[in-house]
């Protein structure tokens, strides 16, 4: 408190003093704020660009003739096609089946999570009433549970002697037990949409919350019925939202492995990123992971580039 | 369509004679549907975990039939329990130790890019938020890879194991604390820090005393947040793991996952889950405790940070 303003200041000095402190703090000094971003910015020059710079250069790299490890070419005038060329050619050869399935199970999984993601968000956020707090706490609680916890419940459920079985046996719908974990495109479907709805389903509750009813009320004036209300009025007003949360739970579909890795395990449900995974863990085979992380960011441009957008957006929104 | 317009404000269609269709078209209805799908999807949501948690409490060996209760999974049994098999009780110390220390790097770094971001103006601000945008939105599995690759070739004097999972893991954290401090700076407004300062408090105090406290509930959030999702983590740490006894609690169950899990497992699966409930209760809790008073600070605001 400056024990020199008293009452009797006039107004246009202490604006004039106001003016003085705001001009003290543009002229903190230039650097002052742009140093607060420097060790972030450094941080992830370093370990975010360089990394994936790292990836670029050994897909283009060469490759050790003995021992056939990656030898990565930093310089892009040295770059050779010939890696990327022929882990290209078997994207579209051997490993081709793998991306359209790929492709087919995101898209199945998000629609499912859409779907029924949006029923949920959509009666949290309208008749959720007294009990909203609770079920907000339900909706929330996958996001602090480990998703390997989510999918080891699963693999307990649908094991042969499992309850799912049992029950199913008991209202004998089935005779005999199923072999869920035994490379079921179902299953790794059922994973993915376990897996990942949460994401879905909060930020489309976000949106709903944030729909002022006067519009929903107009609609129901002017003579739409419950349904027309809503594929008329709400459905186009959360078009942003379903977009952003069919993002947000597709990119990292595309990048799981550990969802095929538990319930399935079979090649049968190979995905994009048990390509990735595998290349890894088989030695020798570190340009071959490179080059197929490199085609995944590829695939992925566009959809993180939306995100980025959306997530932006939204911070400058609230 | 006037007149469909009067019959469905009247709410008795005439050609509505079944009574199922008029409780259908009925606008005054309970949601029941919908209500259904909810309280059954909650329960498709948790009833599987509870059943795998209730699973590390049985007796018998099977991880997927429940045979009475003991604690012999969490530490009766001297050899194959969660703190007596040493590799899972050496992990279980490995997933505190990244997660402690990832917090204490990222919150940090994060909070000042924030704080910087927000009030620097230039053109290159824009292009350092597209960076850290980028490392939020890009799949864990890229990131993972392109940071064992990194190490493994060109950074060879950081040595996979605990160095390169640290800086691995603060690398896909530090975005978060970003972006929650961000949405708080933005929804505080400048207007605070100006009447400190016509208070009389120069630039530096006016951040010291009036700033960091408004902050200091989306520090914690996030703080808790990087804590929970740390400890939980698999992907980067797998990679970056280098031998089998810088493993985390989380590789530890993956990989006994795909094998042969015992009900240790789904232990280990519930002390994570406890710990990260802990951390968020904690969080929650700071959280509650410093916005007291202000309009906000109700479990939904919480949830939205």
């Amino acid at each position: 408190m400056s024990a020199g303003s008293p009452a009797s200041t006039s107004r246009r000095s202490r604006r004039a003093e106001r003016a003085a402190a705001r001009n003290e703090q543009i002229h903190f000094s230039r650097w002052f704020w742009p140093s607060f971003t420097l060790p972030g910015t450094l941080w992830l020059l370093v370990l975010f660009i360089l990394p994936l710079y790292t990836v670029v250069s050994i897909a283009f790299g060469t490759v050790d003739p003995i021992f056939r490890g990656p030898l990565p070419v930093y310089q892009p005038w040295f770059w050779s096609g010939e890696q990327f060329g022929s882990v290209l050619h078997k994207v579209f050869g051997i490993y081709s089946p793998v991306y359209i399935h790929t492709f087919a199970y995101v898209v199945i999984a998000s629609m499912i999570c859409l779907v029924l993601g949006y029923a949920v968000a959509y009666y949290v956020a309208r008749y959720g009433g007294r009990r909203r707090g609770l079920l907000l706490v339900l909706l929330i609680s996958p996001f602090w549970i480990s998703y390997l916890m989510r999918m080891l419940a699963w693999i307990n459920l649908l094991d042969n002697n499992g309850y799912i079985n049992k029950v199913l046996m008991w209202l004998h719908v089935i005779s005999r037990p199923v072999g869920w974990l035994e490379g079921r495109p179902m299953t790794v479907v059922l994973g993915l949409v376990y897996g990942y709805i949460p994401y879905m389903i909060l930020p489309l509750y976000g949106f709903l919350d944030r729909i002022d009813s006067a519009l929903l009320e107009a609609g129901r004036d002017l003579g739409g019925g419950p349904a027309s209300t809503f594929f008329r009025v709400t459905l186009p007003l959360s078009k942003p939202a379903i977009l952003a949360g069919m993002v947000i739970v597709a990119l990292p579909m595309f990048g799981d492995y550990y969802t095929q890795a538990l319930l399935s395990g079979s090649p049968k449900t190979t995905m994009i990123g048990n390509l990735i995974d595998d290349a890894w863990s088989t030695t020798g085979q570190g340009p071959e992971a490179a080059v197929f992380v490199l085609i995944l960011m590829v695939i992925l441009i566009v959809p993180m580039l939306y995100y980025m957008r959306s997530t932006a957006r939204s911070v400058l929104e609230r | 369509m006037s007149e469909a317009t009067a019959t469905r404000r009247t709410g008795s269609p005439p050609n509505g004679g079944n009574a199922l269709v008029r409780w259908w078209r009925n606008p005054w209805r309970k949601p029941t549907v919908l209500a259904t799908l909810t309280w059954g999807y909650l329960a498709w949501s948790l009833i599987p975990l509870s059943i795998a948690i209730a699973i590390s409490f049985t007796a018998g060996r099977s991880n997927s039939v429940l045979h009475g209760f003991s604690l012999q999974w969490w530490w009766r049994d001297p050899e194959e329990s969660l703190f007596h098999d040493p590799e899972l009780h050496a992990a279980i110390f490995q997933s505190l130790r990244l997660s402690i220390t990832t917090m204490l790097i990222a919150v940090p770094i994060g909070v000042a890019f924030a704080l910087g971001i927000d009030r620097w103006h230039g053109r290159p601000a824009t292009g350092f938020n597209f960076l850290m945008l980028l490392s939020f939105v890009l799949p864990e599995i890229v990131l993972g890879l392109s940071l064992f690759l990194v190490f493994r070739f060109m950074l060879t004097f950081v040595h996979l194991g605990t160095e390169a999972q640290i800086l691995g893991l603060v690398t896909y954290q530090i975005s978060y604390p970003v972006i929650i401090v961000r949405a708080r700076l933005l929804s505080i407004g400048k207007d605070y820090e100006e009447a400190g300062m016509d208070l009389g408090a120069s630039p530096r105090q006016a951040i010291r005393r009036v700033l960091l406290p408004l902050l200091y509930p989306a520090i914690f959030a996030s703080g808790a947040l990087v804590f929970a999702d740390t400890i939980d983590d698999f992907v980067t740490v797998r990679y970056l793991s280098g031998v089998a006894t810088t493993e985390p609690l989380s590789v530890k169950i993956y990989n006994i996952a795909r094998a042969e899990p015992t009900p240790a497992v789904n232990a280990a699966a519930t002390f994570l889950l406890v710990t990260t409930t802990v951390a968020i209760v904690i969080g929650y809790v700071a959280y509650r405790y410093i916005t007291r008073g202000q309009r906000t600070g109700k479990i939904t605001d919480f949830a939205q940070v």
